[in-house]
């Protein structure tokens, strides 16, 4: 008989796999609207008003934006893609071919979270391409970007697990992008410095975790950012943990997937 | 060793409702064997539990040996399950579906896609397998979850009502095929709504009503203990009043249509003598329901839930 291991190796590459053909498979609904939302973005905010705005922390306005765009795109698409797809598994009850195999429930979050990764990247990589149409990527630090884009993507796609574990209803997927993660997103420094605001609004701006994401991400392309980057790092790895062992521990106690 | 060991299985609800109550039962390797019972009975929990969709409250589940709660996954490698609702994504092809099973169990895509092929074409599917699965009728539906379950050739099969609304000629051909897998060492447990499908494929059958086995057996020999038996009987005229038949009860008498029940082993022809003599021609007769059903009806035949298995 074949080892638990080996078995979990192939699932876990058949999930991803599964995954990936998905958010592939529509890739008109999934990839190509964030290019074009993001194109918007860069050609309101960053050209048209960009031009009248100067200099935003030491940087033209388009370059300082650009960053945010893409991390915006990142934390919005690897959020969906592992809240629907894991919600429709559950929704349709093909979630059950996975609970009855013998699969590792930590191989079965995995599994989501690096397909929600797999879209974060392929968005962000596409925003990124179209960006240069509107300015050149520095990329001051190479594995500092890549490394907090991708530990990004993996907190929101585990939040996104999280989210449709809990999920009753298709509303249900939607509330949180809605209200907790689109005002977290906009009011995480994506179009502004947060030295702007005054004291009392900046010092609340850091009780959100977006921000060190974004200004860790800005970090890596402009080489200067608002946080410090092992602030950002530290954020980003603590929400990780935090919310893979609820992810884990929900799935093991079967909430939402088992009677 | 047995295929499959259940000890005082019970499983309560969180609402508090009591779905098994104790069941006890043994599946033979080889063995084709079917679990009866109404609805709400606890067949569903049972299959449930065994294949670790539902959390058993208590008790043990033993698959080939292997202990459910402790060695979980050795026991899932080896069972292979057809639930009774449509549960695969409707939006993939069925070569996908299969393939992607496959791989939940740690085949490899070249033996997942070989196997996957030749389970289709057994079962009349592979001129669909690029095609979304949606576009298949509910037979085809039903015929995928049974590929998609024997692509990491289990050795305990469990289908919950696999003929649930397939039409009889496609219900025989699935009859074929699961004797013909049986016939290669797969034992298999079957839930149905059809009586007549167990009576005709299993060696061994167990009742379950309310969360506890009433009833486990050879078929044969539960089917010696079947105490009555009813015909339906078609008149050529409809006699004016209702029949008064010795040693037997006349159920229902409409028209030209008459239903008599017996008792097993009485003479048929003390039947025939007394419709003689009352002046009845009868023109045709038939089992009203198949032996199995007579003996099910008897004994959970008080609870009005309406489905038999």
């Amino acid at each position: 008989m074949q080892s638990i291991t080996s078995v979990n190796i192939v699932a876990f590459k058949t999930i991803v796999t599964k995954e990936i053909r998905r958010f592939m498979r529509i890739w008109v609904q999934t990839i190509v609207p964030p290019a074009v939302s993001a194109v918007l973005y860069m050609m309101i905010f960053g050209t048209l008003i960009g031009s009248r705005v100067g200099e935003m922390d030491g940087h033209q306005y388009i370059d300082f934006i650009v960053p945010g765009i893409i991390m915006m795109a990142v934390i919005t698409n690897s959020y969906s893609n592992s809240v629907s797809s894991f919600f429709s598994a559950k929704f349709q009850n093909h979630l059950q071919e996975m609970l009855i195999a013998p699969v590792y429930n930590w191989v079965i979050l995995a599994g989501f979270v690096t397909g929600g990764v797999c879209r974060g990247l392929a968005v962000g990589a596409l925003v990124a391409a179209v960006s240069l149409f509107f300015t050149r990527l520095p990329v001051e630090n190479p594995l500092i970007t890549i490394t907090v884009v991708v530990l990004t993507a993996t907190l929101f796609s585990i939040a996104g697990v999280v989210n449709s574990i809990f999920a009753k209803s298709f509303d249900d997927i939607s509330i949180i992008p809605n209200f907790v993660l689109t005002p977290l997103t906009y009011l995480g420094g994506i179009f502004y410095s947060i030295k702007l605001l005054p004291d009392f609004w900046e010092g609340l701006s850091f009780i959100n975790p977006v921000l060190y994401m974004i200004n860790g991400f800005r970090f890596g392309i402009l080489g200067s950012s608002d946080i410090s980057i092992g602030w950002s790092f530290m954020i980003i790895l603590i929400f990780i943990a935090l919310l893979g062992s609820v992810a884990l521990y929900l799935l093991n106690k079967g909430v939402g997937i088992k009677s | 060793m047995k295929a499959l060991e259940i000890n005082g299985l019970r499983k309560t609800y969180d609402n508090g409702h009591v779905a098994l109550n104790g069941v006890d039962l043994e599946v033979e390797q080889g063995d084709f064997f079917a679990l009866l019972g109404p609805n709400g009975a606890g067949k569903s929990t049972t299959i449930g539990i065994i294949s670790s969709l539902v959390s058993a409250s208590g008790g043990s589940v033993k698959v080939h040996g292997h202990d459910l709660q402790s060695e979980r996954n050795q026991c899932k490698l080896l069972i292979g399950l057809v639930p009774q609702e449509i549960n695969f994504n409707v939006f993939e092809t069925p070569k996908n579906i299969v393939v992607t099973q496959a791989g939940y169990y740690g085949i490899s895509k070249s033996l997942a896609t070989e196997r996957a092929e030749h389970y289709l074409k057994l079962l009349e599917l592979w001129e669909k397998s690029d095609r979304p699965a949606r576009e298949m009728s509910g037979g085809m539906k039903r015929r995928l979850m049974i590929a998609r379950a024997l692509v990491h050739e289990p050795r305990l099969l469990i289908l919950d009502e696999p003929t649930a609304g397939v039409d009889i000629e496609i219900r025989r051909s699935m009859w074929a095929f699961l004797e013909e897998i049986n016939r290669n060492g797969t034992t298999i447990i079957l839930t149905t709504h059809y009586l007549e499908e167990a009576e005709t494929l299993c060696r061994n059958v167990a009742i379950i009503d309310d969360g506890s086995i009433v009833e486990q057996g050879a078929v044969s020999e539960l089917l010696s203990r079947a105490q009555f038996q009813t015909f339906v009987l078609d008149m050529k005229q409809a006699p004016s009043t209702q029949p008064d038949l010795q040693g037997m009860t006349v159920l229902k008498c409409e028209g030209t249509r008459l239903e008599v029940q017996m008792r097993l082993g009485d003479n048929m022809n003390k039947l025939f003598s007394q419709l003689d003599n009352l002046g009845i021609d009868v023109i045709s007769m038939r089992n009203k329901s198949n032996r199995l059903e007579e003996f099910f009806l008897q004994l959970v035949g008080n609870n009005d839930n309406g489905g038999a298995a």
